[in-house]
């Protein structure tokens, strides 16, 4: 299977990932060349085969909703990008 | 000094023939003098590791000693390092500080080893080369001219040019035991939840595991042994009660059931590869083990298989990367769309953007049955294979890569001929086995790697049938031309 350019852009624009205009072609190349390796799955029969979810066929752990960590918020927003108030800022959203 | 196994260098901090903080100093010289052509590192924390050492050099006088106290050893960037800069060797986490240590780092600071720094990789450990690194590619100590494998790429170089005692590393699809196959080194990729992943930079989460980089089995079940465990921070650790790894080394393998997949000798694997693997089994019949020969019918629709799970898991575990709390932001964002665009447009290399977008592709309306669920589908069938296996044999033999270190650029322009260098490995993680590589007799001069597969958590088993082997040959004690000392 091979993709187009729009494929890629769309693609792109659902994993909101800005890419080079002129790269377009090569990435829907190697992704055509991906998607024919993985297509290689295509010819088990997998009827009646239950998806492994897990490694191990673990479930998920529960613990006790009681509050553990501490309030780091200061220390976590001094990496943030900008922030205002204890607040994480980003263009306006709602006009 | 520089050759030291760590129970040497313990017995020598602790009988004060030099002390951590010299130790440390050694290395962090020797980092200053060898590791530019190399690029191994990625930080180097000298003012850290030395207050580090200093602490240990305080408690071995105090007689408070465990077997890795004041050990100097590298953390690949991938792992969380409280104040220290984690990068996972791409541009968007450039200016990232991590405000609180992986597990994995704090336990081993807990048992008192001294972190010389962090270790080049792949970009968000996606690679097999270590080219597709923000700050520059690693090259292979055996041959500058070659790669070092990936995406453990930093540090299997650093190992195999003693410029770390050992180094911690990750594994998705033989991220540990590719490179360390390709260095020289013995590499060891836990039973997937036996480590903590908390703090360590997700990939995959349901193929990642953390693990070990050295010199020697006897130095891996060392640091395993202070590595695993359970951890509440961690959903999918497994709560096992962890053996003494180190009392189990010495075990006799009389009896002990080879088995050796025919699919893993077909084509595709270089002979001389062949060759050193099969002088290895030898050795192993020389110790009293019984080879066999076993099918595990699925290996071929591993990496197609791999390929689907890896980057629909990626794509998802990569969307924290949004410009907003932390890491690269792009400057003046029109609105919060092209601010998330740009800001990842900006951070992500091309190998990663590659794989965002085949997860996303794979994980998009319409598509999930045909390519999720059929891998997932196929990653039993892939399981299965192994849990037969296991019914009749004890490890699992093979090659750990096709072919030695290739050079550099040779397969850079080819993502699937690249994402082939793992065909091995991958399969392991998809079951979420336990492997090792353990270096065997080199072909044409460049290392070359056993590949050792276990059961679930038989990491006591496989660090046994290493060391064994470690005892009865010399491979694992070859220095590249230049790194002697």
């Amino acid at each position: 299977m091979s993709l187009e350019r729009s494929d890629v852009e769309r693609i792109a624009h659902l994993a909101r990932l800005a890419i080079d205009e002129q790269k377009v072609d090569s990435y829907a190349a190697d992704l055509s060349k991906i998607i024919d390796l993985v297509e290689q799955m295509n010819a088990v029969e997998t009827e009646g085969v239950t998806p492994m979810a897990h490694p191990l066929h673990m479930s998920q752990r529960l613990r006790p909703d009681e509050v553990t960590e501490t309030d780091k918020r200061e220390k976590y927003q001094r990496i943030a990008p900008l922030t205002e108030a204890g607040l994480y800022l980003v263009p306006k959203v709602i006009e | 000094m520089f050759e030291k196994t760590i129970s040497e260098l313990s017995a020598s901090l602790r009988a004060g023939e030099f002390s951590s903080v010299e130790l440390t100093q050694a290395y962090l010289e020797r980092i200053t003098a060898l590791d530019g052509p190399i690029n191994s590192y990625i930080t180097v924390d000298a003012e850290g590791a030395l207050a580090a050492a200093a602490e240990a050099d305080q408690k071995i006088q105090a007689g408070e000693t465990g077997p890795l106290t004041g050990i100097p050893i590298a953390h690949k960037d991938i792992f969380c390092t409280d104040g220290v800069k984690t990068s996972c060797a791409s541009r968007m986490l450039d200016n990232f500080v991590a405000p609180y240590d992986a597990t994995v780092v704090s336990r081993l600071k807990q048992a008192g080893v001294v972190m010389l720094g962090k270790t080049n990789m792949d970009e968000f450990a996606m690679g097999s080369s270590n080219e597709t690194s923000w700050y520059g590619p690693v090259k292979n100590p055996w041959d500058l001219q070659r790669v070092p494998g990936g995406s453990s790429g930093g540090s299997a170089a650093s190992v195999a040019a003693r410029l770390a005692v050992a180094a911690t590393g990750t594994d998705t699809g033989g991220s540990i035991r590719q490179p360390a196959g390709l260095c020289g080194i013995t590499g060891l990729k836990p039973t997937y939840g036996r480590v903590s992943r908390y703090g360590m930079i997700a990939f995959a989460s349901s193929l990642d595991q953390a693990g070990t980089m050295t010199r020697s089995a006897e130095d891996a079940a060392l640091l395993l042994q202070a590595m695993a465990g359970f951890d509440s921070h961690d959903s999918t650790s497994v709560d096992e009660p962890v053996p003494d790894y180190c009392t189990t080394l010495n075990d006799d393998l009389t009896g002990l059931k080879i088995g050796l997949p025919k699919e893993y000798f077909g084509e595709g694997l270089d002979p001389a590869m062949a060759k050193t693997i099969e002088a290895a089994t030898e050795e192993y019949k020389k110790l009293g083990a019984e080879v066999v020969e076993i099918s595990l019918p699925n290996t071929h629709l591993a990496v197609p298989t791999y390929y689907v799970v890896a980057p629909a898991e990626c794509s998802s575990n990569l969307s924290r990367f949004d410009g907003v709390r932390f890491g690269h932001r792009c400057e003046d964002p029109a609105d919060l769309e092209d601010l998330y665009k740009r800001s990842r447009g900006e951070g992500f290399g091309d190998e990663v953007k590659r794989r965002i977008m085949m997860g996303t592709y794979a994980l998009s309306a319409g598509y999930y049955d045909a390519y999720y669920l059929q891998a997932q589908k196929i990653r039993h069938l892939i399981s299965d294979d192994f849990i037969r296996a296991f019914k009749a044999v004890d490890v699992i033999m093979g090659p750990t890569a096709p072919d030695s270190a290739f050079k550099l650029g040779e397969k850079a322009n080819d993502p699937v001929t690249m994402y082939l260098s793992d065909i091995y490995t991958i399969a392991v993680n998809l079951a979420g086995l336990p492997g090792m590589s353990i270096p065997v007799e080199p072909v044409n001069g460049l290392p070359a790697g056993l590949q050792i597969i276990g059961n679930y958590f038989a990491e006591a088993k496989l660090l046994n049938v290493a060391h064994r082997f470690q005892q009865q040959t010399e491979w694992h004690r070859l220095v590249p031309d230049g790194y002697g000392t």
